[in-house]
């Protein structure tokens, strides 16, 4: 188990190297000399020239890289070009908020999507049954942003239970500047999670080691919860893995309509002024983050599931 | 009777589908005595499993039990309460599936299920993984105590099948269904798992029920052996009566066609044409009057009921009844 995370992580360091370098050179190929949008075209040739050495951006491309990698190492992701602080504090400072926002979304999302789910595959064909495959396909087919709109709407502005914009002070505030945002990108993967699990957990009753726990006389309480949602519940670990990275796009439309802080809507602002070190920065911890939760949802998998442990 | 342990009495078994009522099961009725090994031997789909599965009562949702009843030590199963059913599986009426390979719970450790099936026990933990070790020495895995922490994919198919049987014989049971336990494994280990199901059933004196369509495996395990075909019992008896004189035309096609009993070299392998009837569109009389190269008239107008021919030979085919039996 341990050789097995040990191998992972490397994987998952390897994946990180490659996304960044890639993001690196496809910034590079946007056309249009980012130094004169960033100071306009009024600017010095002189200023044009200063700016242009200090982001090394007159240096061959590979040695734009080498530069890159050697300052991330120090943990310098350089400064922003515009107010001059680090580039590190300004992306650590929004993580939080993307990071409560996407915790919250599949925390409510998933955990109703698995007791729907096995709930629907506990009573195969029945009404309820069917009501939950509607209503699930339905807020699969919704898109976050016209939840996002439509729940801001009824909810904040005619209902006026939660707050609009904004991500509040204190623990319950914060909490209750949560909900609307957290309703609108988690919704859609309810419905995803609970197919999901409905499915997986249909198939697994139908195998025959089922069939052998019941030969034994076990309960069925112990065959649904120990023997079967064990094997059940592992693509559903895997996709959510995966979800994460669709939830940090999906929270980009999330922080727009609420005004929320965050990751997204920092890499948004930071690409319309070119603001290279900022995107960077953004980038490279969104793509770290998505890479940590896959490598994450493999290792909870290889804990449940003693045959993934030999594969890498 | 009063030694039978299983009774299956005219037990006749509908599946309800969409063409109609399946008519899986006619009649079916043998027994089966305290620590015999008797087999039941016929091609796919003549209804085996449907029959063990009954016996189990784990049938599908569609399974309706028409008529008949299974009686084990005099206890009628088919109307037993489902809770009093539960606490007979895997205690005094243990199974061997077929397929080692998906018999067992892939994420859970051998010794993690072996320990399971001991619900009923109240021995400590340590004592059923005790239990458990022990048996699978018994079954003839090495070093036992230390394969407990494996899993199941850590096993060849042969081990596997050798675990299963160190299951269903864990908690000691009068009777261990074996449905077709050897089909899955390649011949030198078909003769292993044989060989040690019987010394097996010699030390626990448990009885078996052997399903198998393999008849060189029935003829070398079995005391008696039950024939089916399509749903019905055609022959039944002692196994050397059986297999030298056989009284219906199907178990003598049958025998005909175990590559065991072709002496000559030939390019065609024997077969018995044409299809096992529809179950849900049962032609009137015999079963097998259509592949039957010695119907006759009768055989399209009545069944044939399984008669006695001798004693420990019951058959069912109108040829017995004449004056001048073939």
């Amino acid at each position: 188990m341990l050789h097995y995370a040990v191998r992972r992580f490397a994987l998952a360091a390897l994946i990180v190297f490659v996304a960044v370098t890639a993001m690196f050179l496809m910034i590079r190929a946007v056309p249009g000399d980012p130094v004169q949008i960033m100071l306009g075209p009024r600017a010095t040739p002189e200023l044009q020239a200063r700016l242009t050495a200090e982001l090394a951006l007159d240096q061959p491309i590979w040695n734009q890289l080498a530069i890159f990698y050697g300052n991330l190492l120090q943990g310098d992701l350089g400064v922003d070009v515009f107010s001059g602080r680090p580039v590190t504090s300004i992306v650590l400072q929004q993580l939080p908020y993307t990071l409560e926002l996407i915790v919250a979304s599949i925390l409510w999302s998933a955990s109703l999507g698995i007791a729907l789910g096995a709930y629907a595959a506990a009573h195969p064909n029945t009404l309820i049954d069917r009501i939950t495959a509607a209503v699930s396909v339905a807020f699969v087919a919704a898109p976050a942003f016209v939840v996002a709109l439509l729940s801001l709407l009824v909810f904040a502005v005619h209902l006026r239970w939660f707050p609009a914009i904004g991500v509040g002070d204190g623990v319950l505030d914060r909490l209750n500047h949560l909900v609307l945002p957290a309703f609108a990108i988690g919704l859609s993967w309810v419905g995803y999670v609970a197919r999901l699990v409905r499915a997986s957990m249909l198939e697994v009753m139908g195998e025959n080691h089922i069939r052998t726990a019941r030969a034994f006389g076990l309960s069925e309480r112990r065959i649904v919860m120990i023997y079967a949602l064990r094997i059940a519940i592992l693509p559903v670990v895997t996709v959510i893995g995966v979800g994460i990275g669709f939830l940090l796009s999906s929270a980009v439309f999330a922080e727009i309509v609420f005004a929320r802080p965050g990751l997204g809507k920092l890499v948004i602002d930071s690409i319309t002024t070119r603001n290279y070190p900022i995107v960077m920065g953004a980038v490279l911890v969104s793509t770290t983050l998505f890479v940590v939760s896959t490598a994450l949802a493999d290792l909870i998998n290889a804990w449940l599931d003693p045959r993934a442990r030999s594969t890498v | 009777m009063s030694d039978s342990l299983l009774e299956i009495d005219r037990l006749s078994v509908d599946y309800e589908t969409a063409r109609g009522d399946l008519k899986a099961l006619r009649d079916i009725t043998f027994d089966v005595k305290k620590g015999e090994i008797v087999g039941i031997v016929g091609e796919s789909g003549c209804g085996k499993s449907t029959l063990i599965s009954s016996i189990l009562r784990l049938t599908a949702p569609n399974t309706r039990f028409r008529e008949g009843e299974v009686r084990f030590k005099g206890q009628d199963l088919l109307t037993l309460p489902e809770r009093k059913m539960r606490d007979l599986r895997g205690a005094d009426i243990s199974i061997v599936f077929q397929d080692p390979m998906q018999t067992h719970n892939p994420v859970l450790s051998v010794g993690r299920q072996m320990v399971d099936i001991q619900h009923r026990s109240s021995a400590s933990r340590a004592d059923k993984r005790r239990r458990a070790a022990q048996m699978l020495g018994a079954v003839g895995i090495p070093d036992p105590e230390a394969r407990l922490d494996q899993f199941p994919h850590e096993f060849s198919g042969g081990m596997r099948q050798r675990i299963a049987i160190a299951m269903a014989l864990i908690s000691e049971p009068s009777l261990l269904i074996a449905d077709e336990p050897t089909t899955a494994l390649d011949a030198t280990l078909e003769v292993q798992v044989i060989e040690r199901l019987r010394e097996l059933q010699q030390e626990y004196n448990c009885a078996i029920l052997f399903i198998s369509h393999h008849l060189g495996v029935i003829a070398e395990l079995c005391d008696r052996v039950v024939v089916m075909y399509a749903g019905a019992v055609v022959e039944s008896g002692e196994v050397r009566e059986i297999f030298h004189n056989p009284k219906h035309p199907y178990t003598r096609r049958l025998i005909d066609c175990d590559p065991g009993h072709i002496k000559e070299r030939a390019r065609v392998l024997p077969t018995i044409p044409g299809e096992v009837p529809d179950l849900a569109n049962l032609p009137q009389g015999c079963i097998f009057q259509d592949r039957c190269d010695q119907a006759m008239p009768r055989c399209a107008g009545d069944v044939p009921p399984l008669t006695t021919l001798k004693v420990g030979h019951q058959a069912a085919c109108w040829l017995n009844q004449m004056e001048d039996p073939v």
